[in-house]
């Protein structure tokens, strides 16, 4: 397919291998924030073929990974209701939740449905106008224009048999939590090519200058991944902290301005728990006031009166933050696997430890 | 989840902006997509596509600067090289 097969070129991604051992003089860790570069970094293997001095720290950008656990609790009381239609992505539906998990609320009869887009679930409810119908809107800032437009269009519509169980997060706020914790080891990030393609590379400027850390915007492919690596290791090397776009072909500097307003126009930034990390400020989206109705939580009930318990075994805070690896959990592949996962990044397809379980085949005893 | 996959546009239908849907081809799997968030798109364009929303038009010229970076990295090295190779044959 045109703009994919040509950035998988291994004889480019060769060039770029070789470029990135001439110029890498001393050992460097590097963290790719967002799941997806994760997914291909493991997927390919780019690991492996990069220098030994390099070490690559795999970050929290994986929203179903940080959906916390009273948000899930909340999904599976909604979902359970005779009345409600749950919609969600796909992804969401085995994340444990303190007990049980989505799956399990439809193996007993709750009416959960999978869609691809939001809209899908504005159309459910346009059809189903005696069913309530709630989406689980979950998202970095990459999905946020997609879960703001099924509001819009709820509201624009009068639609009164429709919801949202709003749990989104911000890539920037958990960067900065990342850096400045007293035991943060990145030198270099690479940051999500798809939330700089919606929100432009503004917010990263004083990230970078703050830190004194490298951030290079980069794609999803893999020499997008190489080239990204290769511009942060030439700035760590030459002494430089800028914020640099690798993904020009998608990233503009503003972003996208119709999608940047809808985001505004229906969200307003807000406190959120991140499951394995906790609070952080500033660091999520929820409805604005003129969505009120629309918000899940008004209808429902609120999730942070919940009692959610987290699986005690699961490490999946310090995988998310790159002091350990998947591997190096005792439970990993023995009692969490992607059938029966303990934490959310074993679930993801962009989660650290369901990544390394497909492609690594490495488990606890293997290590 | 922020997976965004390239696509070919094939139509644009509807006259209200924020409820634009086009046809985008993904290697000959045709899906109606919402074009709301790029209002400046032509048909044959490419755009990347997130959870049902075109979120960006691909930049054609930008789309191959990583070559070009490529072959710059090369010609650079190749100076460097050169450079070092007369610096040893000719120590003065």
């Amino acid at each position: 397919m045109k703009y994919l097969d040509e950035y998988r070129d291994p004889e480019a991604a060769q060039q770029f291998v070789q470029a990135i051992n001439k110029i890498i003089t001393r050992p460097w860790a590097i963290m790719e924030i967002c799941g997806g570069q994760t997914h291909t970094i493991i997927k390919y293997g780019i690991d492996e073929l990069l220098p030994d001095k390099l070490r690559l720290i795999h970050g929290p950008g994986c929203p179903v990974c940080v959906t916390s656990t009273a948000v899930i609790d909340k999904a599976l009381e909604i979902a359970s209701r005779p009345e409600v239609i749950f919609c969600s992505f796909g992804d969401m539906l085995r994340v444990p939740g303190s007990e049980h998990d989505l799956f399990s609320v439809k193996a007993s009869g709750g009416d959960v449905r999978v869609v691809y887009s939001p809209l899908d679930a504005v159309k459910l409810a346009r059809e189903n106008p005696q069913r309530e119908v709630v989406f689980f809107a979950i998202g970095f800032e990459t999905t946020a224009p997609a879960n703001a437009m099924a509001a819009h269009h709820a509201k624009h519509e009068g639609l009164k048999n429709f919801s949202l169980l709003v749990s989104h997060v911000m890539a920037p706020p958990a960067m900065d939590v990342i850096l400045s914790a007293p035991r943060c080891q990145v030198q270099g990030f690479l940051a999500a090519g798809h939330v700089c393609t919606v929100m432009g590379t503004t917010e990263y400027d004083p990230l970078a200058e703050r830190h004194k850390t490298p951030i290079v915007i980069t794609g999803f492919e893999p020499l997008d991944m190489l080239q990204g690596i290769y511009m942060c290791i030439k700035q760590l090397e030459e002494g430089r902290y800028e914020v640099e776009n690798q993904y020009v072909r998608s990233v503009r500097r503003e972003g996208n301005p119709a999608a940047i307003k809808i985001i505004q126009d229906v969200f307003r930034v807000v406190d959120r728990t991140w499951r394995g990390l906790g609070e952080i400020p500033s660091s999520g989206l929820g409805l604005r006031d003129e969505y009120a109705e629309y918000d899940a939580e008004n209808r429902f009930g609120s999730a942070a009166d919940l009692d959610s318990q987290e699986s005690p075994e699961c490490i999946s805070g310090q995988i998310l933050q790159g002091f350990k690896k998947p591997h190096e959990c005792s439970a990993f592949g023995v009692r969490c696997t992607p059938e029966r996962p303990l934490g959310a990044p074993m679930v993801s397809a962009e989660g650290a430890c369901s990544v390394y379980y497909r492609y690594r085949r490495l488990s606890a005893s293997s290590k | 989840m922020c997976l965004g996959i390239p696509g070919k546009v094939v139509s644009i239908e509807g006259d209200d902006p924020l409820y634009k849907m086009g046809k985008i081809d993904f290697g000959g799997i045709i899906k109606e997509i919402s074009v709301a968030y790029v209002p400046e798109v032509e048909i044959g364009q490419y755009v990347i596509v997130h959870a049902g929303f075109a979120i960006s038009v691909i930049d054609e010229d930008e789309a191959n600067q990583i070559f070009e970076y490529l072959k710059e990295m090369g010609e650079m090295a190749d100076l460097a090289e050169a450079a070092e190779t007369s610096q040893s044959a000719n120590p003065s």
